[in-house]
């Protein structure tokens, strides 16, 4: 159960959580290049979850008022307009190579024949962002109650009737997913850390999370995590062959700082363009060196107090 | 000069997420180390002959530890469910480590200090379950001083243990510069609450712990690369420099503190209050850092830069 990688390196998560044969690793892979940015993702999840809401304010943030993840928000599009082309991707629509007299766009005459004119470069990126559900999720490492807990389908769960709330969790994730939700007295888990459950609930009835089940363009993609590396991976050499050499995965590697996310990501730029860190790492790496020095520490105090009894009187 | 770091961000928000704690989790780190200083201090005197020390180091650590309780207790967001820490012990969970080790030691701390105050009952023939209570005075006082230590280090490991830039990247010497924090504000209130005559080792004590907390604060900075802007900048920049200098203060007063008694009270508080600045400190800039993208995106992104991701080695 606990072996050399149960804190770092590749590992199957439920399997060294204790689960005699587990059901495949599920999980997302989340396509940002055709994400259409309609947000169906996120009202189908906080209906799903009874998720209270969050505001109502208009952020400044392209069409992006929801903000970030956090208590009251497990599903979060991001959108970001950007001063740059667009892929060279073809989609197949042809200019009419015959003047209709119709209104040309932009300022003064235009090609039609090949659409040449002044457009400048623009290009919207758009993306569902979610729980990663870290191999190595420092939110359950740092857990004390014991409420954050691994499920046999490899997901982070919170259980509601157990967090007491001490919002360690909080600072530990290396994404700033998980929070500790404020709100009224009698609100649904007020007090209590809440995050993504990867819909626990339906999968344990065999269906999809609520956000990949809402998606209508499958930019979510629910299934077993295996199966969706491989074919994020095809789907990066697609694109890469159409010519949007910004493509690229995002927690797909099992070897990287948290042993591969079970949400993955197709992004279009560099992560921190979308709020992601470029290189997380699980805090719990650090943590039997941390735990080192801190016995150094108190050893030295100890030595220290009686050091400071010694001698002569006064 | 360094250049000012170019990183990107999503709208200037933050990556990771600030801890939801407000003053009473500082407001602990302090106490918590007093009170473990404090039963040291206790311990030694009882062993060395020096009853004014033994009552004052008892009595304070005993406050401080039940100061220490209502403010734990406090800042849960479910504060009825405190006892769900007891459900589980977690080592990769530095809070569920401290709840273990503040229940091992906080019953034989609150022993010894109750045995010290049957001891300032008066009336020469006490009942006998008083005398017994009395009689655990100095094992109870000795086990207390023995799990004190663990209890003034492990705080820095449960700062350290997170995903908060200026907490993590510390944790090589925090744990030295929290046990000095404690030697000092123990000492210091010793220097306060016992006669002048008892009061050497805790002199020594505080000038040691005070020396030893300046020098490893030090060292802190110049390894925490980036992530060291925070303790000079803002509130958290005010509470270091405020530290440093009470702390410098009162470790200067405690060389003339053995013929004054004035000089105690002042280089005592000094003491105190310098130690409450470091935790306040060093709390405030870890919140900042983790507040502003930089202090995540940056060191995440140069390391990717120098072609040296963090990645399973095998």
């Amino acid at each position: 159960m606990i072996g050399k990688n149960s804190l770092f390196g590749p590992v199957d998560p439920a399997t060294d959580a204790g689960y005699d044969d587990p059901p495949a690793r599920k999980g997302f892979f989340t396509d940002t290049s055709i994400c259409i940015g309609c947000k169906a993702c996120e009202v189908a999840c906080k209906e799903w979850n009874e998720v209270p809401d969050d505001g109502f304010g208009m952020l400044g943030m392209s069409y992006d008022n929801t903000g970030s993840l956090n208590a009251d928000t497990w599903r979060h599009v991001a959108f970001i307009e950007q001063p740059k082309p667009v892929g060279t991707q073809d989609t197949g629509m042809r200019n009419p190579t015959v003047d209709l007299g119709m209104p040309a766009r932009g300022p003064g005459e235009q090609d039609v024949t090949t659409g040449a004119g002044e457009k400048p470069d623009f290009r919207w990126l758009m993306s569902s962002d979610v729980c990663k559900h870290c191999t190595h999720a420092a939110c359950l490492d740092v857990c004390p109650t014991g409420s954050l807990f691994r499920t046999e389908f490899g997901t982070v769960v919170v259980q509601p009737d157990i967090c007491n709330g001490c919002g360690y969790c909080v600072p530990a994730c290396p994404y700033g997913v998980i929070d500790r939700r404020k709100g009224e007295d009698g609100t649904k888990n007020v007090g209590i850390a809440q995050k993504c459950t990867l819909c626990y609930d339906r999968l344990s009835d065999d269906q999809r999370p609520a956000c990949a089940q809402a998606c209508p363009t499958e930019s979510i993609q629910y299934g077993d995590v295996d199966e969706l590396r491989e074919r994020a991976s095809r789907r990066v050499e697609q694109l890469h062959e159409a010519g949007i050499m910004d493509a690229r995965l995002y927690g797909n590697d099992p070897e990287d700082g948290v042993g591969g996310a079970g949400a993955f990501f197709l992004l279009l730029d560099e992560p921190e363009v979308y709020g992601l860190p470029p290189d997380p790492v699980v805090t719990t790496r650090d943590l039997p060196h941390m735990f080192n020095r801190a016995s150094a520490a108190a050893a030295s105090l100890l030595v220290g107090a009686a050091v400071s009894f010694l001698g002569r009187r006064g | 000069m360094v250049p000012p770091a170019e990183f990107t961000s999503y709208y200037g928000r933050p990556v990771v997420k600030a801890s939801p704690w407000e003053a009473d989790i500082p407001a602990y780190l302090f106490s918590g180390g007093l009170a473990a200083g404090s039963s040291l201090i206790a311990a030694g005197a009882d062993l060395t002959g020096r009853p004014g020390l033994r009552r004052a180091g008892r009595l304070t650590a005993l406050g401080a530890l039940g100061f220490s309780m209502v403010a734990l207790v406090h800042d849960l967001g479910r504060p009825a469910r405190f006892l769900n820490m007891l459900r589980t012990v977690k080592l990769t969970s530095p809070m569920s480590v401290g709840t273990w080790l503040l229940s091992l030691y906080a019953p034989f701390a609150g022993t010894a200090a109750m045995a010290e105050m049957v001891d300032m009952l008066p009336g020469s023939r006490l009942p006998t379950p008083l005398r017994l209570l009395a009689a655990t005075g100095r094992p109870a006082g000795l086990v207390a001083g023995l799990t004190a230590p663990p209890v003034a280090a492990y705080t820095a490991v449960l700062l350290s243990d997170t995903a908060t830039p200026s907490w993590h990247e510390a944790y090589r010497e925090l744990p030295f510069v929290f046990v000095g924090s404690a030697a000092a504000a123990a000492g210091g209130m010793a220097m306060l609450t016992s006669p002048l005559g008892e009061a050497g080792p805790a002199r020594r004590m505080a000038l040691g712990g005070a020396v030893a907390e300046l020098v490893m604060e030090h060292r802190m900075e110049q390894s925490m690369g980036i992530t060291a802007e925070p303790l000079h900048e803002g509130r958290a920049g005010r509470l270091m420099k405020a530290a440093k200098v009470l702390t410098a203060a009162g470790a200067a007063g405690t060389l003339l503190a053995g013929r004054s008694r004035a000089v105690a009270v002042v280089s005592g508080a000094a003491l105190l209050a310098g130690s409450a600045c470091t935790r306040f400190g060093v709390f405030e800039a870890g919140q900042a850092s983790a507040r502003d993208p930089k202090y995540t995106v940056v060191p995440q992104r140069e390391r990717l830069q120098r072609g040296e991701p963090v990645r399973y080695e095998g």
